[in-house]
């Protein structure tokens, strides 16, 4: 049985965490072939070739497949899925973008955010922010399925598949891409940084937002933020942690004026260590930390990052 | 241009959900139920548009049980024009998967002739961030996902979108689907008048028969859980 997985490709790079944790969740389900799509994705290509258990890798340059836009991106993929019996992808915004209008245009139901892989057509995922785990089996002919990441291990390197260059669909010319505007940072990347120290409302303003900044740099932790802190404006939208932010698994999650609502710990409930500064004892946060301090992190924040 | 906004009905956000104890699924007996919150969003854009004068009609659209009357009733009540209930199922617990309600969606959008589509990104109950990108692949549409600017210039829209990265700006060809995100805007609430007014409002009832779609599930839920619970505290 045969496994298409689209490699997580941006800006002509291969993200190589969650392509390869993709592929840890694929190889469950058969032979990989990974497809690397973009204006460039040549040397995504060869990036992906290395990812042991790959056994194939397509790769499709066309300036239409640039920008990740679903139209001729969704186009590529249907023309690609006579041969595969699983369609899959980390769950990232691209592939969430791409992958259920794969399954429209398939006929079959899209299987999202999956968790773990019980057979090849049974999987578990989260339902209700976290709450309930649900087991759903497919009866569909063809599966498409998109993978957390956070909870498949990366595969390793060390493979050598063979490369083929392939050509794109027609472009349908339904979407343009204008502009990016991308948060610039040196920090680690959010869902795969060890660690993750995030801000919530209780920090305050955008100016004191660097309290968490500076401890996170102490601790060479990504930085990651509620909802609430995105909303105000303290934090970029693409630090948002929660249901419907990114989905983080860290071995250490600081949480600093963050009350826990449940919304925000489906996005780090299943971080191995969580740690927790909050002024209110009652905050829910404190529910699920495993060391919590109860303190005003304007004391708590500087006095921590100046012992480190 | 009309613009129709699909609403659905879902256990309200502040609700703590409980798994029952069989194992078949979340209770949702007596248990509160709102519209999905991206989908308020969506028809207060929907309203905006229409104040910009950028939309002459809003027809807000549910498919479930009968009860999502009431949801539709509230999108009423915000400020939409007209709305549809399809009635697929007569069980509370069941759902409809999101390719059978794109499937009736693309049937509404034949008779309707919407130039834009305004969805959620994703609804709160199932996670499943799909009903939007399947109609845009069922009607061959642009599609611009998890939205949080729209800015529609005649034939075409420029659609700021919360991605990974940050945030991606792209230019789609009207007619056109929108999924939105939360920043998008605040959606307003019905003041006690037009919350009076929206019962005047024309609801149309029809089933899933009446457009001739199949509503069987393609996933067979085997079980439900409790998530593994966290050991607490040090
Ligand atoms: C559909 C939907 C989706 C959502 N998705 C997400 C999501 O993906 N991610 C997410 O995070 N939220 C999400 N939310 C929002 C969520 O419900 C909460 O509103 C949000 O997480 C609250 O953020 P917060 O904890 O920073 O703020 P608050 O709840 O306001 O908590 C602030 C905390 O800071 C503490 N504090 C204040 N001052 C200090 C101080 N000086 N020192 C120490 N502690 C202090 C307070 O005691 C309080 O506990 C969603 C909501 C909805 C409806
Ligand atoms: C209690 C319960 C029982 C279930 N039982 C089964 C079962 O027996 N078998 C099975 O296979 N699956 C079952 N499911 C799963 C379910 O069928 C799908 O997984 C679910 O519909 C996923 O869709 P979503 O709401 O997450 O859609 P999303 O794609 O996340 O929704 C996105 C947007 O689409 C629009 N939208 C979605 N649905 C509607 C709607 N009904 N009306 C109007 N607009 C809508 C809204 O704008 C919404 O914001 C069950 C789910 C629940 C909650």
């Amino acid at each position: 049985m045969a496994v298409l997985l689209l490699a997580e490709v941006t800006g002509g790079e291969l993200a190589m965490d969650a392509t390869a944790k993709a592929v840890t969740a694929a190889q469950a389900l058969g032979d990989v072939t990974v497809l690397a799509a973009g204006a460039s994705a040549a040397a995504a290509g060869d990036a992906a070739a290395k990812i042991a258990g790959v056994s194939k890798v397509l790769v499709a340059e066309d300036a239409s497949l640039g920008h990740r836009l679903a139209e001729p991106t969704a186009a590529l993929i249907a023309s690609l899925a006579g041969d595969y019996e699983h369609i899959v992808a980390p769950a990232t915004t691209d592939a969430k973008n791409i992958l259920p209008r794969v399954a429209a245009l398939l006929d079959v139901m899209i299987i999202s955010d999956a968790t773990a892989v019980v057979d090849g057509a049974t999987f578990e995922r989260p339902i209700y922010a976290g709450n309930a785990i649900q087991t759903m089996k497919s009866s569909d002919a063809k599966k498409v399925i998109t993978f957390r990441t956070a909870n498949f291990d990366a595969a390793g390197e060390g493979g050598s598949a063979s490369v083929e260059t392939i050509s794109a669909a027609d472009n349908p010319g339904l979407s343009e891409w204008v502009e990016n505007k991308v948060a610039k940072s040196d920090r680690p990347e959010l869902t795969s940084a060890g660690i993750v120290v995030s801000g919530g409302r209780g920090v305050g303003s955008e100016e004191d937002f660097a309290l968490i900044e500076t401890l996170a740099d102490k601790l060479g932790a990504a930085v990651g933020a509620s909802r609430a802190a995105v909303d105000s404006g303290y934090a970029a939208n693409d630090l948002q942690v929660g249901q419907t932010g990114k989905v983080v698994a860290p071995e250490l999650y600081v949480a600093v004026g963050i009350s826990g609502a449940i919304q925000h710990l489906a996005g780090m409930k299943d971080s191995k260590v969580i740690v927790a500064i909050n002024k209110d004892e009652e905050a829910p946060i404190f529910q699920v930390a495993d060391f919590g301090l109860v303190a005003d992190l304007f004391d708590a924040v500087p006095e921590l990052t100046q012992k480190l | 241009m009309k613009a129709l906004v699909p609403v659905k009905r879902v256990i309200d956000y502040n609700v703590k959900v409980r798994v029952k104890a069989d194992g078949s699924g979340v209770d949702l007996a007596n248990v509160k139920m709102s519209m999905n919150p991206f989908d308020e969003i969506a028809v207060e854009e929907a309203i905006r548009l229409k104040e910009a004068g950028k939309v002459d009609e809003i027809v807000a659209v549910s498919i479930g049980v009968k009860q999502a009357q009431e949801t539709l009733r509230t999108a009423l009540a915000m400020g939409a024009d007209r709305a549809i209930l399809v009635v697929a199922t007569d069980d509370v617990h069941a759902d409809i998967e999101p390719l059978a309600v794109a499937k009736i969606l693309k049937a509404i959008v034949d008779e309707e002739q919407p130039g834009l589509v305004l969805c959620g990104k994703q609804a709160i109950d199932n996670d499943m961030n799909a009903t939007g990108q399947m109609l845009s692949a069922l009607l061959g549409w642009s599609q611009a996902t998890f939205a949080s600017e729209v800015d529609v210039e005649g034939n075409s829209a420029k659609i700021t979108r919360e991605v990974d990265g940050g945030l991606q700006t792209i230019s789609v060809k009207m007619p056109a689907i929108v999924t939105v995100d939360l920043r998008l805007n605040e959606p307003r609430y019905a003041s006690l008048p037009n919350i009076m007014k929206a019962k005047k409002k024309p609801l149309d009832e029809k089933s899933a028969a009446d457009y001739g779609v199949d509503v069987s599930p393609r996933l067979e839920v085997v079980k439900t859980e409790e998530p593994a619970q966290r050991a607490a505290g040090i």
